[in-house]
């Protein structure tokens, strides 16, 4: 890995840690929780789409698998937390096999119609098994996260549960993306020809990616059930699919830190748009207009360039 | 003198595309440890011929055998692990990655490690990278690009460019090795580096299969020269025949093609 | 009901439904076909069709006859401003996925407007004729269906000799086969665009419009009719306009009969499933080539 990233991975955990002592409360808290829960997604949508050159419509798809197994295994069946959470990341690789290789033998863009239906029709069944998930109205009571028999009771403590994992994500991640694997996705993106002449089976790569975007996202939304202990279907919807696309977008796709700039800004946006009310998803939306009309690579690109543009322009 | 065997060979190679005919009847083999040049008219089918040996096209009939194997219907990548590789007409760089990295993977057949090992730096893969890293550098040194290592390789100069391209193919570690108009776009002095890379990859024992319109370079360098036209060849031999050979000659200078009074 | 009852019934609501996924269908492959781009607020132009109708017929009581075409008017108004405003400059430079995303936000975006405007709650409009319905082979068919078959299948015919007669219609296509080709004989590509919007948001109108006094128009109806439509563009061979109209129709049809005969549970999956399975075994779609699907990426 460069030494620039390891330096960025140094100060991002720097400041996690000590972001705490500055913030505190509960409710601040619990939006970085959610912020950490999101990044985990979104860096694995920025391999995806970034790196592999796909696009999943339905990546909240595998986050709800890992939320749902952890719901349904620990409350219904009695798992521990740890067997559930390895559960969930069972059957998101599977599923995300199972539509992957057929996807991406294909040339073009059939993964992301087939991550489009898939998304749809897992969503169709957290509504429909009622049995197992509570359907439309949720399953609830899902037990708080516990490391040797000490439950969470705290929002800080789930903080550095999701920004510790997500450390470790980011530095397999860079590893990744440092890496002969990591070249020869980049190889992909620069002449698909060429990376085949070169030996490198695309549609390998291309699914390994798929199955590694989604156990990230089974691990945020494992994490994620045992946070809110309460989750129903309609917070795995097409709508939160593209919202970690949103995410991505915005940060800038094609770095992995530009994925997490993301995770954080759209995360606290309608945080902070709450006041609006009525107007909040124009804001919203009008908000999302402006930053990509101006910064159409993502902000982690967009701000450099602006202050080129802008500010140095003032320097003769 | 004792032949050396064959490495390459086709036989009655057919391609068409739809109603277009661009291979017909085609059987021509190479030798192991040879230059070969394949020259003809624009638009003859040489870049499809080598398109058909590496599998970026299917043949439509007819075989082609690599060291002993058939290599009918394999996938690209799966042709380039056996130890075929190339150039390209236009470059096709990784413009976005550096001089470096291209070259770096090129070395993606002979190394091994996977995500797994990636993603958690092990041992042996921080080996096979510092080697990775090694060999690709020794490449750049022989192309004489060590200096722009980091550099990108979308900014060099087009000679260079097509340097830092027959070098990643070398990287490979190939048997053979489709150059595809190496010397397009050089200058004289770059087509005589170019000239000298060539003899340099000849000399370490790998096949050569080149597909190039400088006559004066395809005369120099080729062992045996193989002449199409139209998808069919017309002529094979060594230099000297092939520059006497009437048929090669009209199909130069053409029938109706070329008026010349 | 009697079986042959039950089947004209569910043939009459798989048509409705089928033709105003066709509309969305047709107006996702207008726009792409121009532009390369998914407009994934074109079910936001159906709700514009609806509630601006819903607006001038109910708050200020125009006739029905003259709101429907002042609707389109403004709708295809809408269509044109947005791809002035949102989608022009970025078209140049920006990447696909980005692009896409802008289209997410816009329709974001006019769904907070008209959340602003209309509120929450759906709107109705009377029927464009009598709300009397008529019995056909034993099964009471609403007069506004035949409105809704009818006035889809004019658009479609129009659409038909729009793109196959008249000049500007083949300009258009000439722009989708090859841009720069185009612009070298005259062809100005951005005319091209915003038209290609224009027209996308006329159909989605004139689909909004029709459906509203059966079932209704609510400011977040559109990512779902999105969803569909764009199921029927990609079924039909993404790009073929034709392609989407009929797989629109197959799509509403089965989606009818699924739901009336098997369970309604399946209803929103039964686009996305059928879309899979087609996928599978004929990548390109229903109508695609397989030559042209390698040039069209999605």
């Amino acid at each position: 890995m460069g030494k620039s990233n390891y330096l960025k991975l140094l100060v991002a955990a720097a400041l996690v840690a000590v972001i705490p002592l500055i913030v505190s409360g509960d409710y601040h808290l619990s939006i970085l929780v959610f912020v950490g829960i999101n990044c985990m997604v979104v860096v694995g949508l920025s391999l995806l789409m970034g790196y592999a050159g796909q696009i999943s419509l339905g990546h909240a798809a595998f986050f709800g698998i890992g939320a749902y197994s952890t719901g349904i295994l620990t409350t219904h069946f009695g798992f521990s937390i740890y067997a559930a959470f390895g559960c969930g990341l069972l059957f998101s690789a599977l599923v995300a096999v199972i539509i992957g290789i057929p996807a991406l033998r294909l040339k073009g863009h059939y993964l992301a119609i087939a991550t489009l239906g898939i998304g749809e029709i897992i969503y169709i069944l957290f509504n429909e098994m009622v049995e197992l998930t509570g359907g439309p109205s949720g399953l609830s009571n899902i037990p708080a996260f516990h490391i040797g028999g000490y439950p969470f009771g705290h929002s800080l403590q789930y903080y550095y549960l999701v920004w510790g994992v997500l450390m470790v994500i980011l530095w397999f991640s860079l590893n990744l993306i440092h890496s002969r694997v990591g070249r020869a996705l980049r190889a992909m993106h620069g002449s698909e020809v060429a990376a085949n002449a070169m030996g490198i089976n695309l549609s390998f790569y291309k699914i390994q990616i798929f199955v590694l975007s989604a156990l990230y996202a089974s691990v945020a939304g494992s994490i994620y059930a045992h946070f809110v202990s309460f989750i129903a279907p309609n917070n795995f919807a097409l709508m939160n699919s593209i919202m970690f696309l949103v995410m991505g977008v915005v940060g800038g796709i094609h770095n992995i830190w530009g994925a997490v700039l993301g995770a954080v800004l759209m995360t606290f946006l309608p945080e902070y748009l709450r006041v609006f009310k009525e107007f909040d998803i124009l804001m919203y939306g009008a908000i999302l207009l402006a930053i990509l009309l101006f910064m159409p690579e993502g902000f982690l690109e967009g701000i450099p360039m602006m202050w080129r543009k802008y500010v140095k322009r003032g320097e003769a | 003198m004792i032949q050396k065997p064959l490495i390459l060979s086709t036989e009655r190679l057919h391609k068409s595309f739809g109603g277009l005919m661009a291979i017909c009847d085609l059987s021509f083999s190479v030798r192991e440890g040879e230059i070969k040049s394949v020259i003809g008219p624009n638009g003859a089918g040489k870049t499809t011929l080598f398109n058909l040996i590496t599998g970026v096209h299917c043949i439509s009939s007819g075989t082609i055998v690599f060291q002993e194997r058939s290599i009918n219907g394999l996938k690209p990548h799966v042709i380039a692990g056996m130890g075929i590789s190339r150039t390209f007409q236009t470059v096709e760089l990784f413009p976005q990655m550096t001089v470096l990295e291209n070259v770096m993977v090129g070395c993606h057949p002979r190394s091994k490690a996977g995500l797994f090992s990636s993603g958690f730096r092990l041992p042996r893969m921080q080996k096979e990278e510092k080697w990775i890293r090694e060999q690709a550098f020794e490449k750049l040194i022989l192309g004489g690009l060590q200096k722009k290592a980091d550099l990108a390789a979308g900014n060099l100069p087009l000679g260079e460019q097509k340097t830092l391209e027959v070098l990643r193919a070398i990287a490979t570690g190939p048997k053979l090795i489709l150059l595809d108009e190496p010397a397009a776009g050089l200058n004289e002095v770059e087509t005589q580096k170019m000239a000298d890379l060539v003899y340099a990859i000849r000399d370490s024992g790998v096949t050569i299969l080149l597909v190039e319109h400088d006559m004066s370079l395809v005369m120099k360098v080729s062992d045996e020269i193989i002449v199409i036209n139209y998808g069919e060849k017309i002529a094979e031999g060594p230099p000297d025949r092939i520059q006497s050979d009437p048929k090669v000659i009209e199909a130069y200078l053409g029938g109706e093609t070329l008026c010349l009074s | 009901m009697d079986l042959q009852a039950q089947i004209i019934q569910y043939l009459a609501a798989g048509l409705t439904l089928g033709s105003i996924y066709a509309m969305v269908g047709l107006g996702f492959t207008i726009i792409y076909n121009a532009t390369g781009i998914i407009n994934l607020a074109q079910g936001e132009f159906v709700m514009f069709g609806g509630l601006i109708m819903v607006f001038l017929t109910t708050t200020l009581g125009l006739p029905m006859f003259a709101s429907f075409f002042i609707t389109l008017a403004l709708t295809t108004g809408i269509g044109m401003l947005y791809e002035r405003l949102f989608i022009r400059h970025p078209s140049k430079k920006a990447p696909l996925m980005t692009l896409l995303i802008i289209t997410v936000a816009v329709s974001i975006f006019f769904r907070g407007i008209a959340m602003f405007i209309w509120g929450k709650d759906p709107y109705s409009l009377p029927h464009f004729s009598s709300p009397k319905p008529i019995l056909i082979g034993g099964a009471a068919i609403l007069p506004q269906v035949l409105w809704i078959l009818g006035l889809s299948l004019l658009a479609v015919i129009l659409m038909n000799l729009f793109f196959n007669r008249t000049i500007t219609g083949k300009a258009m296509s000439a722009c989708a086969v090859n841009r720069m080709a185009a612009s070298l004989v005259g062809i100005d590509p951005f005319r091209m665009v915003m038209l290609s919007f224009a027209l996308s948001a006329t159909l989605g109108a004139l689909a909004g419009a029709s459906i509203t006094p059966i079932a209704l128009m609510e400011y977040d109806r559109g990512p779902m009719l999105a969803l569909k439509g764009f199921c029927a563009a990609v079924l039909g061979g993404l790009g073929y306009g034709s392609g989407a109209v009929v797989a629109g129709f197959l799509l509403g049809l089965v989606e009818s009969f699924t739901t009336g005969f098997i369970s309604s549970a399946l209803k929103e999956a039964t686009a996305l499933i059928i879309l899979i399975l087609v996928l599978f075994i004929k990548p390109s779609g229903i109508f695609g080539s397989e030559e042209v699907g390698k040039i069209k990426k999605i």
